[in-house]
């Protein structure tokens, strides 16, 4: 898959604080690339950077296979950028603000009315076209500035922790937006410090802390690297209380545990061969009615690649929602 | 062509957004009558109209321009709306222009509100037009570069209006228009010649009432020189300051 945007060694330095640490990743034509981290990770100054708000101390860019470091103008034209903060203009309405926004990219006056209309009507806000930016919802406002990041077509909408500080339908009705924008084709960089976001959006995600890129890959890579067991959770109906202990005598190479009357868990260090189980399990009269294979979470998985407790990444978003 | 969509698109909605609001206007027409009253009131003589266009075309470009800019930008640059503009695929001296033009452009139709009104009032014939014209236009954009250079240098609105009145006040003062310069103390007459207002201010003069004391061709290139001197200024702090 080509890669759309690539970045290579990116270094910034505040005078003694390096914000981003030698981070080097591509994102890919079509996927939403999601960059995880706590605040103060790096993750805005990495966007800063990319789209030339800041200049990177060293390291370079790349955008559809052409280096822009120190010319960022060159490629401005063909990303979208999202900010955390809903920055259009308050007093203007949704419209206006569209079409101001689609002239900044040079695009002529009938064609920016007609792709400002469209999106309107795409983002559900026909209506409020009409209503001066102020008087919008932070939802609707974050929803508008999603508009306004892709009104000049880019090849990459950057989107800066897009769903915080919002109300809880808003950001539902804004990830299916950005699902939708993805599966039309646009490539998405993303920057979140939610975990279950970045797990129900993302293709490829990246894990940010201290400026520095700790792990990256697929959500399936993440999971398979880190699953050190595997773990089967078995729905069982009309099952005797001797069911767990039967099972490990029979399957010494399993741990066998009954959390509950109606589910049992079946642990094993390599892979569980499902017709045997199956086939002891109905022998002693027990009915299952599902089964499924347990996977660590994304969250699972961050804590142990990174150290920090997810618990605190709540607490740094609840802080932030503040 | 398409950065001049941009630039026209960031001038149109600067002047629709912010100069040409009705308090802001009111602010243009009211502000030369104010003048002209409180001079009016000092004197107790009869008023010489055309005596005091100058400085009141001075003062509507000064007041109309540069405060107006270092609080618009810093007002964007607050709403974080100003960051829009830098992303876009605009080069900075043209989208620096752009954003300055408006205020240009509002400090030369203030300038010519108090002339359209002497216009009633007195005979006007015999002034040299295409020097007033020349200065308005000249004064207009190195008070609105004043203007961004005051901008680039403060946070906070309140400190851009703050910041602009330290400049704006000692300028009015000391740029010739209401003491004449040799009437100045001798160790404040070199501080005048480092204001652009001076420059300007002595165009007016000469062109409306023939007594100015410098000639216009050291007065236009010096004003020119200011003009380019503090945008170019600017635009080097912007892009220290603002793109990190």
């Amino acid at each position: 898959m080509l890669e759309v945007l690539r970045a290579e060694a990116l270094v910034k330095r505040f005078d003694a604080v390096t914000a981003v640490d030698g981070v080097s990743f591509g994102v890919r034509r079509g996927e939403i690339f999601g960059f995880l981290g706590p605040n103060g990770a790096g993750k805005t100054t990495t966007i800063n950077l990319l789209t030339g708000l800041a200049r990177p101390t060293s390291g370079s860019m790349f955008l559809e296979g052409r280096e822009y470091t120190g010319r960022p103008k060159q490629a401005q034209g063909l990303m979208g950028i999202v900010p955390d903060e809903s920055n259009l203009y308050e007093e203007l309405d949704g419209f206006v603000n569209l079409t101001f926004c689609a002239a900044l990219y040079g695009i002529g006056k009938a064609e920016r009315q007609q792709r400002a209309k469209r999106l309107l009507e795409q983002f559900g806000l026909s209506e409020a076209g009409k209503r001066p930016f102020k008087a919008y919802s932070k939802g609707m406002k974050r929803k508008l500035t999603i508009a306004a990041g892709i009104i000049h077509e880019p090849k990459i909408l950057f989107l800066d922790e897009p769903t915080t500080g919002i109300d809880v339908a808003s950001a539902r009705q804004i990830r299916a937006l950005i699902g939708g924008l993805n599966r039309y084709g646009t490539t998405v960089f993303l920057t979140t410090h939610y975990i279950e976001e970045a797990e129900r959006l993302c293709h490829r995600i990246a894990f940010i802390v201290g400026g520095r890129l700790v792990r990256i890959g697929s959500l399936e890579e993440l999971m398979t690297e880190h699953q050190r067991e595997t773990v089967l959770e078995l729905a069982v109906e009309e099952a005797g209380p001797g069911l767990a202990e039967a099972l490990r005598g029979r399957f010494p190479s399993y741990a066998v545990h009954r959390p509950d009357e109606r589910h049992l868990r079946v642990v094993a260090d390599s892979t569980i061969e499902l017709l045997p189980l199956l086939g002891a399990l109905a022998e002693d009269g027990a009915v299952v009615t599902e089964a499924k294979l347990l996977r660590p979470t994304l969250e699972e998985v961050f804590v142990r690649v990174t150290g920090i407790e997810a618990a605190a990444m709540k607490q740094e978003r609840e802080g932030k929602k503040k | 062509m398409s950065s001049w969509t941009a630039f026209r698109a960031i001038v149109t909605k600067d002047m629709k957004t912010y100069y040409l609001k009705p308090p802001n206007i009111s602010w243009g027409l009211v502000f030369p009558f104010a003048w002209m009253l409180m001079f009016y009131l000092r004197s107790r003589t009869p008023l010489d109209i055309r005596a005091l266009l100058p400085g009141v075309v001075s003062m509507s470009i000064l007041f109309g321009t540069t405060s107006m800019l270092a609080v618009t930008i810093t007002f964007e640059r607050r709403s974080r709306s100003f960051e829009r503009l830098l992303l876009a695929p605009i080069d900075l001296s043209l989208l620096m222009l752009a954003k300055t033009g408006g205020a240009i452009l509002f400090g030369v139709l203030n300038a010519f509100v108090p002339v359209a009104v002497a216009a009633f009032a007195v005979d006007l014939s015999g002034i040299g037009w295409l020097s007033v014209i020349g200065s308005i236009l000249l004064i207009a954009a190195s008070s609105t570069f004043l203007g961004l250079f005051i901008s680039v240098a403060v946070h906070e609105v309140f400190e851009a209006q703050t910041f602009s009145n330290f400049f704006r006040f000692p300028m009015l003062f000391l740029c010739g228009l209401f003491i004449p310069l040799t009437s100045l103390p001798v160790f404040l007459q070199p501080l005048s010649f480092l204001l652009p207002l001076t420059y300007g201010a002595d165009i007016l003069k000469a062109a409306i009432n023939g007594d100015g004391i410098l000639p216009l061709w050291v007065s236009f290139p010096v004003l020119l020189v200011f003009g380019v001197g503090l945008f170019l200024f600017s635009l080097h702090n912007i892009k220290r300051k603002w793109v990190l």
